[in-house]
């Protein structure tokens, strides 16, 4: 067997875009005197193969004819001046590209035994080694996959070796509460002391020692990110005390909302809407931070990855048909030295996650199509990547359910030692440790696998091939198997499940969180045609046990059992926690002012749009296909130059029907500083608001909670979930809204020598509403001028925790931050949703961070048409201008209206009880104009408003 | 009889569903069909009057985009496809299937002169709406529409069309083989972002010397009417470009 290594180069004289780019991120990351920059792509080939076959495999397959040259075994560029840095995964990691190679070099007839690749970039610099070998570090290479060499690495690589079994038992019967301690530590079980106790007594009635493969699939089954423990825990707060948060705030809620066109809630995968009378539409959002935060690319992408699959594994698999994406990270202009040490700079984080997403949704065929990002520093050790899959699903595939008989199967991808601990690492907070200790809990994705694997099981589904499936997420096959199996029992026999390489222990099978595979349940008389129909595509099928119906969770290798657990004591043993939650305190925040008091109103409002919570998204916007599956009908940006901020998507579910869904986000973190409960109302409003801007009907409009929060074992944080979580119920209750589904991430926090950083408490609100004709689709650009503008709503000044404070420096009085009032807002939400139905409104935007002045403007430069504001009609009442145009307060919308449609607007908005008030019109030019009556406060271009809008975030 | 349509997936095809149905608005008879029921000899091209080989990242567009499907092709369909051709077949590869039309040779489909589609000037994937000029070409699909100014969207990462050099080009031009090239809005001039991509002579698309084969990078399947245009609500859109373009092979096919 041979080994040859193919060095592809773009030929010498062409320009090298990749290798420009990296010279320009080496010069960022502090290296000095990078003058350029050329990438040698790196394939290392074995098998049986001759030279010529290797000549062949380079020339016609890995090198392009026109713009590439390539060699074999030697360099490919010449390499005079030049300091060479390699970089190669380590052996074990995830290469996506070995597969499709493989196919690709036996379509030219030859049979490849292992292929691997790597990357040589050749850096012409002046720079010693070290100090580019320091900055590559930081931004062309992650440590946690991947390592350096100045030197060519060898391309042979060693087999790994194969499992010898044998059964490893934990002596638990005979440990003291410390030691029990002790081992759940060592193992990264995240079981705490009282949950050892309850299993040791569960083993001591059993009258033998665990399993160590047992002991592991308990602390998964129970980990926080499995059951929430927190949230349905008891908690003391007030006096009172919460019998299970969810269910007594955001549950209920729902309970008592009773809508009948909820079809399944809470109790699967995704919530289940109806969408029309064959169809129902099911909306899910996760989060995957830790991962995120250790290495970005790979974490991101398979968040977006395990969101998919969550709607593949809702009901009897949805199809999914739009992606959602909020990020919260640091500020990415931060220095070096003001990242904590162990955590990756916030530039690396965020493009490293928007490439993870993009590389990932783009594969998948699946549009992005709405987001929202958030900068604060407290997020640079602890980032937040929440993604969100949207499906539709035929009535008849909602339920499911496991029959005793049922043949195992899984379908996908092939188990290795990826993410294993992914579960209860979720649960720990990060460190500058967490790198090394936890490298083994990042996954890195391969979006083609799982896009053959959707497309047979969509196939098999039809064919009612199946009678449950679930996803492999956290915990693996651990956690799908012990959900399907929950009622029923399951037998497996670990053996049979097909592996990336050998030696992995029987744990490792089961626990391991490889990504792209499923679980299904199949009738034995049905067996044959799925494995066919999976066959038919070249994806893998592997029966692997059966469902039992004796209750009971048995796992085998080969003729050894290695657990025997109660499926009952899996699901129900747990104690529940007790927790203490007091009032929450306020967080004082300074921030570095870019204005003083003395700055004009123009120059506030270029330095508000300039904020970066506020500026435009469209770099991260572009680099996602919005538009593949041709569903995307209200895009995420909008106007004359496809470049304004659209307040959500909609989309078309069902080609040539008329009947839409659109999806919308709230999330207001600064807010949670002065008052949990605020931040989390405003963000259910703003999640509601933004959707009937685009023309949902509010009375078919749900929700997603999904809470990101600090350490709540800290009484106050706690005390600020209870907040927040009454807030979710206080607002929906009246909205009308009800959750459907949810999930919260605790402990987000990073320890480091400074001490402890807790993120802000973020509550990510997701709306997905139905859009009952496609005419009712609303965009935010202005459409001509001599318009009427109307501000809809009630203003009041409240700048406290808004932007405009912060660009002045400051935060503001806990009394004024935006305050909900549910029953104006419900209001407002249906005379805006009454007028749009009417064909009143020429555009409509809903007032959020900046206010009006920002909604308004943002109006004008999507449209490219000039605006005059004339905030009189506020000042009248008592407000400062800053005030009329800067507050932030919630459930206001800003209107177009054609002159001669006023007074039926002005009707629909009176007997609808909303208030309206006429605040300007668009004018002819290009000029934004902020006006109260007679004072001109601000004149400016649109180009120069734009410019300050579009630039903070254009890399 | 509607012409039969054969939408071609592989692994990492993702705008076949999309594709089919623009085939059927179009008038055509469209069938998804996965590469290996045409490698099993369970399904054969030359049942079909139309190829379309849809977008997407076929084996992820790991190596290229595009170029382990085309290193497919080439060595189990070469024949098949020759012949779906010499019977007067119509192919259309639309963004990856373009990719692979040009990978494989079959575009520009001169011999000797090998194109590439490879990475953007802006070094990322960019999703957006383009205007184009539909070139005076020898393209049979675009007969009816040639010398309009139309939109579309574009979502790729790799379309920046390069001949091997000047000489390449000009033979490829002057065969009137360029089919769509990316303009300013009104016609003039196209530059960043409004060539997505820096091709050589803003090419957008082209067919081989017959007009038969056509491979573009903006998305026809994805504009069939006019909600799906980003201004419908300022009132654009009434013209659904990307449907007249399928249309025009539909109509071809029809004439077979």
């Amino acid at each position: 067997m041979a080994w040859y290594r193919v060095e592809v180069a773009i030929t010498p004289g062409l320009a090298d875009a990749e290798g420009a780019a990296a010279a320009a991120d080496l010069a960022s990351a502090g290296a000095a005197g990078v003058a350029d920059c050329r990438v040698v792509r790196i394939f290392n080939v074995s098998g049986d193969i001759s030279r010529r076959q290797a000549e062949s495999l380079a020339a016609d397959l890995l090198a392009d004819k026109v713009v590439d040259v390539w060699s074999i075994d030697r360099p490919v560029l010449s390499e005079e001046g030049s300091v060479p840095l390699e970089i190669a995964r380590h052996p074990g990691v995830m290469d996506p590209a070995a597969q499709s190679i493989r196919r690709g070099a036996a379509a030219l007839g030859i049979a490849l035994d292992d292929v691997w690749t790597g990357k040589r970039y050749l850096v012409a610099s002046g720079a010693a080694p070290d100090s580019l070998m320091a900055a590559a570090r930081r931004v062309l290479l992650n440590e946690v996959i991947e390592f350096l060499s100045v030197d060519r690495i060898p391309p042979e690589r060693p087999h790994p070796g194969g499992y010898e079994f044998s059964l490893v038992a934990v002596p638990l019967l005979r440990m003291t509460p410390d030691e029990m301690v002790g081992t759940s530590r060592r193992m990264v079980l995240s079981l705490n002391p009282a949950e050892m106790g309850v299993i040791q007594e569960y083993f001591r009635t059993l009258g033998r020692d665990p399993t160590n493969v047992e002991l592991e699939t308990l602390a998964q089954t129970w980990s926080e990110h499995c059951v929430h423990k927190t949230l349905k825990g008891i908690i003391n707060y007030k006096g009172r005390t919460i019998d299970n948060l969810l269910k007594s705030t955001i549950a209920r809620a729902t309970a008592e909302i009773n809508a009948p066109w909820c079809l399944s809630v809470f109790v699967d995968n995704a919530g289940v809407i109806e969408f029309d009378e064959g169809n129902g539409v099911c909306f899910k959002v996760e989060t995957h931070n830790h991962p995120s935060a250790i290495e970005p690319y790979g974490g991101a992408g398979t968040g977006i990855g395990g969101v998919i699959r969550d709607i593949l594994g809702t009901g009897l698999g949805a199809r999914p048909i739009a992606n959602t994406d909020v990020f919260c990270f640091g500020r990415p202009d931060s220095s070096y030295d003001d990242v904590p040490r162990g955590a990756l700079h916030p530039e690396r984080v965020m493009k490293g996650v928007v490439a993870g997403v993009r590389d990932y949704g783009n594969r998948m065929g699946i549009p992005t199509v709405n987001g929202a990002v958030c900068f604060d520093e407290r997020y640079t050790g602890n980032p937040l990547v929440y993604c969100g899959t949207l499906g539709i699903i035929p009535r008849w595939a909602v339920a499911k359910q496991a029959r005793p008989g049922d043949i195992i199967v899984v379908v996908g991808g092939r188990t290795g030692r990826d993410g294993i601990h992914g579960a209860t690492f979720s649960s720990v907070e990060l460190s500058e440790e967490s790198e090394t200790v936890s490298s083994g809990a990042v996954q890195i994705g391969n979006a083609i696998e799982e896009k053959r694997m959707m497309d047979c099981l969509l196939v098999a589904r039809d064919e009612k091939l199946y009678s449950a499936v679930t996803d492999c997420g956290a915990g693996g096959l651990s956690s799908a198997v012990g959900e399907m199996g929950e009622h029923v029992g399951a037998e497996v026999h670990l053996e049979k499940v097909p592996l990336k390489y050998a030696g992995l222990s029987y744990t490792e099978i089961w626990i391991s969180e490889a990504q792209e595979r499923m679980v299904l349940a199949v009738p034995p008389d049905r067996l044959d045609r799925l494995l066919a129909v999976f066959a038919a595509e070249d994806v893998e099928a592997t029966p692997i046990g059966s469902f039992t119906g004796d209750g009971m969770l048995r796992l085998f290798y080969r003729d050894d059992r290695v657990a025997e657990l109660d499926m009952d004591f899996m699901h129900n043993g747990l104690p529940r926690l007790h927790r203490e939650a007091s009032p929450p305190q306020v967080i004082l925040r300074s921030h570095p002012s870019v204005i003083d008091d003395s700055a004009s109103v123009g120059r506030a409002l270029v330095a508000v749009l300039s904020e970066l919570n506020v500026a435009g998204k469209q770099w991260i916007i572009r680099q996602y296909d919005h538009e593949v599956q041709a569903g995307t009908l209200l895009k995420p940006l909008a106007g004359v130059n496809d470049d304004g901020p659209s307040d959500g998507a909609v989309m078309r579910p069902v080609p040539g029907r008329n009947l839409g869904v659109a999806l919308a986000v709230g999330i207001n973190p600064l807010y949670g500083d002065l008052s949990p409960y605020q931040m989390a109302a405003n963000a259910v409003d703003e999640a509601v608001r933004n959707a009937v801007a685009c023309g949902a009907d509010p009375e078919r409009i749900a929700i997603l909670d999904n809470f990101a929060w600090g350490n709540t074992d800290d009484p106050c944080q706690l005390g600020a979930l209870v907040e927040a979580s009454q807030a979710c119920y206080d607002v929906a209750t009246v909205y009308r809204t009800p959750f459907i589904s949810g999930k919260d991430s605790l402990h987000n926090e990073f320890e480091s020598e400074g001490g402890r950083i807790s993120i802000p408490y973020t509550l990510l609100i997701s709306a997905v509403g139905i859009v009952e004709n496609l005419d009712f689709i609303t965009s935010m650009d202005l459409k001509k001028p001599g318009s009427i503008l109307y501000l809809v709503g009630d203003t009041r000044p409240e700048l406290s925790a808004g932007h405009y404070l912060k660009v002045l420096g400051r935060q503001g009085d806990p009394a004024g931050v935006p305050s909900v009032r549910p029953l104006d807002g419900v209001k407002t939400f249906a005379a805006v949703a009454s007028a749009i139905r009417q064909d009143l409104v020429l555009a409509c935007h809903d007032l959020s961070e900046g206010g009006l002045a920002v909604a308004a403007a943002e109006m004008a430069f999507a449209g490219m048409i000039g605006a005059v504001i004339d905030v009189s009609p506020l000042t009248e009442k008592s407000l400062r201008p800053e005030e009329a145009l800067f507050s932030e307060t919630p459930s206001r919308f800003l209107v177009e209206v054609a002159p001669g449609q006023c007074p039926a607007f002005e009707s629909v908005l009176r007997n609808h009880g909303a208030p309206a008030f006429p605040v300007g019109r668009s004018v002819p030019g290009g000029v934004f104009t902020l006006v109260d009556g007679d004072d001109v406060l601000a004149e400016e271009k649109l180009e120069v408003i734009k410019a300050a809008w579009m630039s903070p975030l254009d890399y | 009889m509607k012409p039969p349509v054969i939408v071609l997936r592989a692994a990492g095809s993702n705008c076949d569903v999309e594709t089919g149905r623009a085939f059927e608005l179009a008038g055509g008879a469209p069938e998804l069909v996965h590469i290996n029921r045409l490698f099993s000899g369970e399904k054969h091209l030359g049942d079909y009057a139309v190829l379309a080989i849809p977008g997407g990242f076929t084996y992820g567009d790991d190596i290229a985009a595009g170029k382990v499907l085309a290193a497919e092709i080439t060595s189990r369909l070469q024949d098949q496809l020759a012949a779906f051709l010499d019977k007067g077949g119509l192919v259309i590869g639309i963004c990856n299937g373009f990719q692979v039309l040009v990978k494989t040779g079959f575009l520009p489909g001169i011999e000797g002169v090998p194109a590439t589609l490879t990475h953007n000037d802006s070094q990322r994937f960019e999703a957006r709406w383009v205007h184009l000029r539909v070139e005076r070409s020898c393209c049979l699909w675009t007969r009816r529409i040639a010398g309009e100014l139309i939109t579309l969207p574009v979502a790729h990462g790799e379309g920046k069309f390069m001949a091997r050099d000047e000489d390449a080009f000009s033979r490829i031009r002057e065969n009137s083989q360029i089919v769509f090239a990316y303009v300013a809005p009104g016609g003039g001039e196209a530059v960043y972002p409004q060539d997505p991509n820096g091709s050589t002579g803003h090419v957008a698309g082209i067919c081989d010397p017959g007009g038969r084969v056509l491979g573009l990078m903006p998305h026809p399947e994805r504009f069939v009417e006019k909600y799906q245009h980003p201004r419908m609500s300022r009132g654009e859109g009434a013209e659904a470009w990307g449907l007249k373009i399928i249309r025009g092979g539909i109509e071809v096919a029809l004439d077979l």
